[in-house]
């Protein structure tokens, strides 16, 4: 069988998301076709959008009412009608392609491998395990492979230049398993926390939700986005969209600046990635300081405020 | 309403893992291991559903050596009715889990089977969507929040944006995520009570499912450490070097 990959598409039925972009560069790296499933409800403009990605040889538009939510039984069913077309399933390891993907993979008998942030070729990978205390080269034995690609480690696909053509199918019968009730997502203009170029974290060292006015007034300064450790999540400072580490998001922005936390691995794990880390933090004996390029030691309710006011006057 | 719940083996969470020199993996041996924080998110949940009164049983499953049996203890403790430990001692991977653990469910005549949304050893945060896969069921992954109603259940998850809730019917996979609640402590008498619960241990092998792995590990290695960094002495001293240093700014 000639080697094809599809690809599903992350989007929100208007926009792409960034995630979609880095999963093209992981699937252009394992070789072969790549077609993209846009899947949704009212989605042609992302379709079009996907089409317009340099290398990809389909876009596959699948709309229907029952697709307007991202629901896995939904989602798995319309993929195992189209997979036997292809030896490659990918999808971005974000909370989309998490939940669909090994559904997908059980279905087609198929060991998928999770979080990709290496290609080594059509069927090896590296992969992170123990919160990336380790990584794992493997090579997959099953015919079709099924892979799930951490974005952050990828570099985003053009988004011009392709005229990869679109095919409407249609949209077979879905089990009716899980429905849609309802969606509370927090909506800020601050740039996503998984593709910013510029994170500002707040830990545990803030204290409340109210003392993240700091770390936000930095975050815009520097349009940033605005991330946090578990700790400061669980307490409730800030939404759990906000979390940064193993079981949140991953993050690997040009600057990362890590305020009050202390830097359990959990944590490390979602940002060691990041080009420059600075860690602000009282503690001197604070495991955040052995990733950090920059530290600096003191209390960071004086810090900050200065940070921005020497930011600002520098400008 | 039978609920089953699978709990994992695994180095312990404040463990800092060594990659063995051979490269064939972590070392595991003298290592302080413990069930898999996800996991004891889902027992707490499954016993908390029952103390609710929407579960008749508590059926906790492991799979992996006879030393799994210190976390089935753990979860009988916490308040789980009955142990099963599926005995294995090959690497098995999440779709052989989820394999074995349909069997289980089969068996078991469950309702709904709760489980950590990952573990954090292998970190493929798979297995719950697979068995709800093999199984035909409906699957509500990542759970903040978990809420028994009339002919289902409402299930409150953590995606990327925020949240989102579900509705499903049963059976069902839930799978739990860290803020779904927070975990008791076994208490001295229970942990002594969870020393006469049953304990059932079934042969991995006999279940008539194919555990073969499908993914051959070639290597595994420590991340490159990042370079050390500098302790800068004040604000000037950083922003300065953020930006004609590190030029980030």
């Amino acid at each position: 069988m000639t080697q094809a990959t599809l690809l599903l598409a992350e989007h929100d039925n208007s926009e792409l998301a960034p995630s979609t972009y880095a999963t093209v560069t992981a699937a252009v790296a394992m070789g072969g076709a790549i077609d993209i499933l846009v899947a949704g409800d009212g989605c042609a403009g992302v379709a079009s959008t996907a089409a317009a990605i340099p290398g990809i040889r389909r876009v596959q538009l699948a709309e229907a009412e029952a697709l307007r939510h991202p629901l896995a039984e939904q989602l798995a069913a319309l993929v195992l009608d189209l997979a036997p077309e292809y030896t490659h399933l990918v999808a971005p390891a974000t909370t989309f392609g998490k939940n669909v993907l090994p559904r997908i993979a059980a279905l087609l008998d198929s060991q998928q491998v999770s979080d990709i942030v290496a290609v080594e070729s059509h069927d090896t990978f590296i992969r992170p395990i123990y919160a990336g205390n380790a990584l794992a080269t493997v090579r997959s034995t099953d015919g079709k492979k099924v892979i799930t690609v951490r974005p952050t480690a990828f570099e985003r696909a053009d988004s011009h230049g392709g005229e990869a053509a679109i095919t409407a199918i249609d949209v077979p019968e879905l089990p009716p398993l899980s429905t849609f009730v309802d969606e509370d997502l927090n909506q800020s203009d601050r740039p996503q926390l998984d593709s910013a170029r510029i994170v500002v974290s707040g830990g545990r060292g803030l204290g409340s939700g109210e003392n993240f006015r700091i770390i936000e007034e930095l975050a815009d300064l520097l349009n940033g986005a605005v991330g946090a450790s578990r700790a400061a999540v669980d307490a409730g400072y800030v939404p759990n969209d906000y979390q940064v580490g193993q079981t949140g998001k991953v993050v690997a922005p040009d600057l990362y600046i890590a305020v009050g936390i202390s830097g359990a691995i959990q944590h490390l794990a979602g940002m060691a990635g990041s080009k420059v880390i600075v860690a602000i933090n009282k503690d001197e004996e604070a495991p955040i300081f052995e990733v950090a390029d920059y530290g600096l030691v003191g209390d960071l309710f004086t810090i900050v405020p200065e940070l921005v006011e020497a930011i600002r006057a520098s400008r | 309403m039978k609920i089953l719940v699978a709990a994992k083996r695994v180095v312990d969470y404040n463990v800092k893992v060594r990659v063995r020199s051979d490269h064939s993996g972590v070392e595991t041996a003298n290592v302080k291991m413990s069930m898999n924080p996800f996991d004891e998110i889902a027992v707490e949940e499954a016993i908390r559903f029952k103390e609710a009164g929407h579960g008749d049983e508590v059926v906790v499953a492991s799979i992996g050596p006879r030393q799994c049996e210190e976390v089935l203890r753990t979860a009988l403790a916490m308040g789980a009715d009955r142990g099963v430990l599926v005995r294995s001692d090959a690497a098995l991977e999440p779709l052989a889990v989820a394999r074995l653990l349909g069997v289980l469910a089969e068996r078991e005549k469950s309702d709904l089977i709760l489980l950590g949304k990952q573990a954090i050893d292998d970190d493929a945060n798979q297995t719950g969507q697979m068995l709800a896969a093999l199984l035909g069921w409906a699957q509500g992954t990542f759970a903040c929040r978990l809420e028994a109603v009339q002919d289902g259940l409402r299930v409150t998850r953590e995606i990327d944006g925020g949240l989102e809730t579900l509705f499903m019917p049963l059976p069902a996979v839930v799978t739990a995520d860290l803020r779904l609640n927070e975990p008791r402590y076994p208490k001295l008498p229970n942990i002594m009570k969870a020393k006469k619960k049953p304990l059932e241990t079934l042969d991995g092998d006999s279940l008539g499912v194919d555990i073969s792995p499908r993914l051959h590990t070639l290597r595994v290695s420590a991340p490159e450490p990042r370079k050390g960094g500098v302790r800068v002495t004040d604000v000037a001293e950083l922003v300065d070097r953020l930006r004609n240093e590190a030029k980030v700014l």
